[in-house]
């Protein structure tokens, strides 16, 4: 036996290309990489802006999928660290300070800190419970947010400028565009060895038979405070990416509907599964555009196709591309 | 310091300021208790996520706002809200959720949330997107005086004398009634009620009913003292869930009490923090902050309950 190569290493488990779901995400993955050039060279920047929210809410998926997906947390509570990250950029920049490295800090540490707290009362509940105090949770914080009269209250915060994340020059949408895709390939490798490391396998386990892992003497609690901290701290960096795109920091994203759609992305894509959030993000956001061109009142048809997806299609899109 | 705080904020407050402000509590508690009733036992015995309650608590705003606007009269406007409420919740449970009761809770919240996003779009679209007004009645515009110089706006008085008896009629439903104690058993058992011969199915969708019935009423109640708008049922959603896990999933004892508790908790809270803050430290400071910890008052609330009774304060099942 020779010791594994670099590569074998970083890949331990086969690639297989004839499987439709890894031809389908690498293609997705190249198309992205590419859009920008078209986009400028077609003369249709919108489409930098569009993508770039498009990668942020699929960084925000791939989190909550961990949560989902694979230790069978339902957590209605996610768009409390997706403001959290946003306002790590918000007011530190009202204060004048505007590096986006000590934004990234605050917004890691601030989540993994609240998460901790957090995380220690709602993994108290199970079932029903636990989607709805996380859910009451996240309102919490909203009306914290609105509340915060010096932070510009409901009307949030306007930010002078983008992070300065040196080396990346953010003033520009196209770098900030390269960026969010690449923390989204490194989100998607992450989760990716993490499901396969043996920290996954137990997580894995909660979600099959939490009871049966408590009887083999796993600490769940632990494990599941863990993944919700993490799964935290991925999302505050959506955030923090959120913030710098639009330019604004607001009580609005930590609205529950953000938390709603979030979930409607996980289970679109197919749960479970590591590039089904993206292909959720990018569904159900080129959707939510399609509909508003057609109508004012888009929420009517979306709120009709959640309610079918719900009741027709059970393992979302990409889910389906897995043979059973 | 927390002490002095506390004292603070209790010695700040005439009287008549008490008063008025528990009675504005106890009315906001009612309102959230007709919510909670309905939402519990959707909660409880179907073991169903329904999210959608607040739109309906919407529509039965609009219902009203929209019939009292044509008749002018606000008494027909509430006698027509409250059926067409009920119908609609039994239309949308047979229509659209029902077939997911044996779906996992994920499910459940999806398809809801969709419903939410949709009544909230369905009312722009018929009504508009400013806020609808609703007016009180005439009758009830007056002050109830209490005597002593107290006197209490006659409108808030009459959603809580309301509010009171319909809790009286839903004590004498579930505890005295034969569909009462079916509703009961299946709160603790629902397999069993079933298996016992008992239309199961029948039951849920008059539960379901009677539970929109009631949210149409709060809607409608609460039309003109708040503005009825669309998106105006979320907030109070999720104050009604805070309701729910203090009181315990499936408990009609539990969510009329926790629902008092938490709108007198909310009110005063919003009151007496900022007052009492100022005067212990930096006006400023207290300016700031008051409000936002005021705000977070009743999840703090629900946090410590769950520290100490993980199911809330009065289980209906505690094996479960």
């Amino acid at each position: 036996m020779s010791n594994p190569s670099f590569l074998e290493r970083l890949f331990p488990e086969k690639l297989r290309w004839s499987q439709p779901q890894v031809l389908v995400s690498s293609i997705v993955l190249l198309l992205l990489l590419v859009l920008p050039l078209v986009a400028l060279a077609t003369k249709q920047p919108f489409y930098i802006t569009l993508f770039t929210r498009v990668m942020i809410y699929a960084v925000a998926a791939c989190a909550l999928n961990l949560l989902i997906g694979y230790t069978g947390l339902v957590s209605f509570g996610q768009s409390l660290f997706l403001a959290l990250g946003a306002y790590a950029v918000g007011i530190p920049s009202f204060h004048g300070l505007t590096s986006g490295w000590a934004h990234l800090v605050f917004a890691l540490l601030g989540s993994a800190a609240v998460a901790a707290v957090i995380g220690m009362v709602v993994l108290r509940t199970q079932g029903m419970a636990f989607i709805m105090i996380t859910l009451a949770f996240a309102q919490m914080f909203f009306y914290l947010g609105i509340s915060l009269k010096n932070y510009g209250g409901d009307d949030g915060i306007r930010l002078e400028a983008r992070s300065t994340l040196f080396p990346f020059d953010l003033g520009s949408n196209t770098a900030l565009y390269y960026l969010c895709l690449l923390i989204l390939i490194a989100v998607l490798f992450f989760s990716w060895r993490l499901i396969h490391s043996g920290f996954g396998m137990t997580l894995r386990g909660i979600k099959g038979n939490e009871r049966r892992m408590k009887a083999m003497g796993f600490n769940t609690l632990k494990f599941k405070l863990m993944i919700y901290i993490v799964a935290a701290m991925i999302t505050s960096v959506a955030g923090f990416l959120l913030a710098n795109l639009t330019s604004y920091t607001s009580p609005a994203f930590s609205a529950w509907t953000v938390s709603g759609e979030l979930i409607v992305m996980v289970v679109l894509g197919g749960m479970g599964t590591i590039f089904g959030p993206v292909i959720g993000a990018i569904g159900f956001l080129m959707l939510e555009e399609g509909l508003k061109e057609l109508t004012e009142f888009w929420g009517m048809p979306l709120g009709i196709i959640i309610v079918a997806i719900v009741l027709l299609a059970k393992r979302g899109l990409y889910g389906s591309l897995k043979k059973s | 310091m927390l002490l002095g705080l506390i004292f603070e904020s209790l010695t700040c407050m005439t009287l008549t300021l008490w008063l008025t402000q528990i009675l504005n509590g106890l009315q906001f508690g009612v309102l959230l208790f007709l919510l909670a009733a309905g939402l519990t036992l959707v909660f409880g015995i179907m073991n169903f996520v329904n999210l959608a309650h607040g739109s309906l608590y919407m529509m039965g705003a609009y219902f009203a706002a929209a019939v009292a606007a044509k008749t002018g009269n606000f008494l027909i406007g509430a006698l027509v809200a409250v059926p067409a409420t009920l119908v609609l919740g039994i239309v949308i449970e047979r229509v659209a959720l029902s077939g997911l009761y044996a779906r996992d809770h994920l499910d459940q919240v999806l398809a809801t949330f969709g419903l939410v996003l949709f009544f909230n779009e369905l009312v722009r679209f018929i009504w508009g997107s400013s806020p609808v007004y609703s007016p009180a009645p005439e009758w009830l515009s007056g002050a109830v005086d209490f005597g002593a110089g107290i006197s209490y706006p006659a409108y808030r008085f009459a959603i809580i004398v309301v509010g009171l008896l319909v809790a009286a009629f839903l004590y004498w439903l579930i505890n005295l009634t034969r569909i009462g104690m079916l509703i009961r058993a299946g709160a603790s058992n629902a397999p069993m009620v079933s298996a016992l011969g008992v239309n199961i199915k029948m039951l849920n969708t008059l539960i379901f009913g009677l539970g929109a019935g009631l949210a149409g009423l709060a809607g409608l109640m609460a039309a003109p003292i708040l503005s009825v708008q669309s998106g105006m049922g979320e907030a109070i959603l999720i104050q009604t869930l805070v309701v729910i896990i203090v009181g315990g999933i499936g408990s009609i004892r539990g969510a009329f009490l926790a629902a008092l508790i938490v709108g007198v908790v909310d009110t005063l809270g919003r009151i007496m923090l900022p007052i009492g803050m100022a005067k212990v430290m930096d006006p400023s400071i207290a300016q700031a902050a008051g409000p936002a910890i005021a705000s977070m008052l009743i999840y703090l609330l629900m946090a410590v309950v769950l520290a100490f009774k993980p199911l809330g304060l009065f289980p209906v099942n505690a094996s479960r």
